[in-house]
């Protein structure tokens, strides 16, 4: 199974990103082959939309589950839509948050905010 | 003449001095641009209101038709379409109704509908003309709506256009026909910040603008510093006015209730005036 993980840099010591929609990277770990690749966000620089568009990145991915701090209301309908389950992230590297997942102690990621659309922007 | 008040953050006192120019005008329109928060009405409460919905087009993609080709997700630059499980999403909030979706699908399986985004309401206090943008919330774009505010708005006589806070779409859209730009800023390092992004868009524009200091103390103004070194033309400083604020507070206006502002904002108008034809007549 595949699982992505938003990520500042192209490394598993790196904390997961707090955005999911403008995070830089996402991990891409597969639990099966113990793998992981890291894949590009194109949208991070998104006027608008980036959520949207960073979620159907990672569909296209066949991923089936995401660590993330938080996602928003955009993302999270895009990758509900494809039946992905959003995890929350805990503190420390994604790859204590990836042995956690495996170890199933992360716990479902319920609420989804409205977006920080145009905030802070010029 | 149109003249455009805007600021670079909320709270500087663009409503205050758009709405208290439009008094000193005593025949004006006001037009409140700041659609997802117009407050204007609050001080010119306009009477025999009405209103008009405005209206965006939205694509609506047809299943039966749709190959999931995903032409339309990818051209779509404001990322309002998804493609899940070959099915396309469509996020209209997102969408900006370009209707390019419609022209790339090559199964022509997507057509246009209407969906209301907010509307616009016009009424009088006395002989000024009030015209109100309203956003609905949560809707992401304003835009349309700032159209629509300014085509009601006459080619004659004197418009007091209150821009949205910032420097963005909205605000360019708010200013594009404006003859004039007032630009509005507290005594503060952010206040400066946020007036010199302004103050670059209004140059970008090539408008001819000048500079309005509120909240005046007797301290350093950091805004009036940036005027100075800028060239910027300081119109007027409104004083950090404890009167001012209660009577503006109390939804009245300054310049009907204080005679010193009253004289203030008419000077002001001139000024304003003498400015925007000084521009015209050297052609700047």
């Amino acid at each position: 199974m595949k699982v992505a993980v938003p990520s500042e840099h192209q490394t598993l010591n790196a904390e997961v990103c707090s955005s999911f929609g403008r995070a830089p990277f996402y991990v891409i770990y597969d639990t099966k082959n113990k793998t992981a690749e890291y894949l590009q966000n194109t949208a991070a620089g998104s006027q608008g939309g980036a959520g949207v568009q960073a979620a159907q990145l990672i569909v296209d991915q066949q991923v089936e589950a995401i660590i993330t701090p938080r996602c928003g209301k955009n993302a999270a309908a895009v990758v509900q839509e494809a039946g992905i389950k959003l995890y929350r992230s805990i503190s420390g590297s994604i790859e204590s948050n990836l042995k956690a997942f495996e170890e199933q102690r992360l716990t479902v990621l319920e609420e989804i905010h409205a977006g920080f659309h145009r905030h802070g922007g010029r | 003449m149109r003249i455009a008040v805007l600021s670079g953050k909320g709270g500087a006192g663009k409503t205050l001095v758009a709405v208290n120019l439009a008094v000193a005008a005593e025949k004006a329109v006001y037009a409140d641009c700041d659609v997802e928060e117009p407050n204007g009405h609050l001080f010119l409460k306009p009477k025999e209101n009405e209103s008009e919905s405005v209206e965006v087009t939205i694509p609506v993609i047809d299943p039966e038709k749709c190959t999931a080709c995903r032409q339309c997700v990818d051209f779509c630059r404001f990322n309002a379409l998804a493609m899940i499980a070959g099915k396309v999403m469509l996020f209209d909030e997102i969408c900006h109704s370009c209707g390019g979706c419609q022209l790339v699908c090559p199964e022509k399986a997507i057509h246009e509908r209407k969906r209301s985004i907010g509307m616009v309401q016009s009424g009088h206090d006395g002989e000024i003309k009030v015209l109100t943008g309203i956003l609905n919330t949560g809707e992401a774009a304003g835009v349309p709506i700032i159209k629509e505010i300014l085509k009601k708005v006459p080619t004659e006589g004197n418009v007091f256009i209150d821009c949205p806070p910032g420097s963005a779409c909205s605000v360019m859209e708010s200013i594009q026909e404006a003859d004039y730009c007032l630009l509005v800023a507290e005594p503060t390092i952010f206040g400066r910040d946020n007036l010199a992004m302004i103050h670059e868009l209004v140059t970008l524009f090539d408008k001819p603008a000048g500079l309005l200091l509120n909240k005046v103390t007797d301290g350093e103004n950091p805004s009036q510093m940036y005027g100075l070194e800028h060239n910027l033309p300081i119109l007027g400083e409104i004083p950090y006015d404890r009167e001012l604020s209660a009577v503006n507070a109390a939804g009245n206006i300054v310049s009907r209730e204080i005679p010193k502002y009253k004289n203030f904002f008419r000077e002001l108008l001139q000024r304003i005036e003498k400015e925007a034809s000084h521009e015209t007549n050297t052609g700047a």
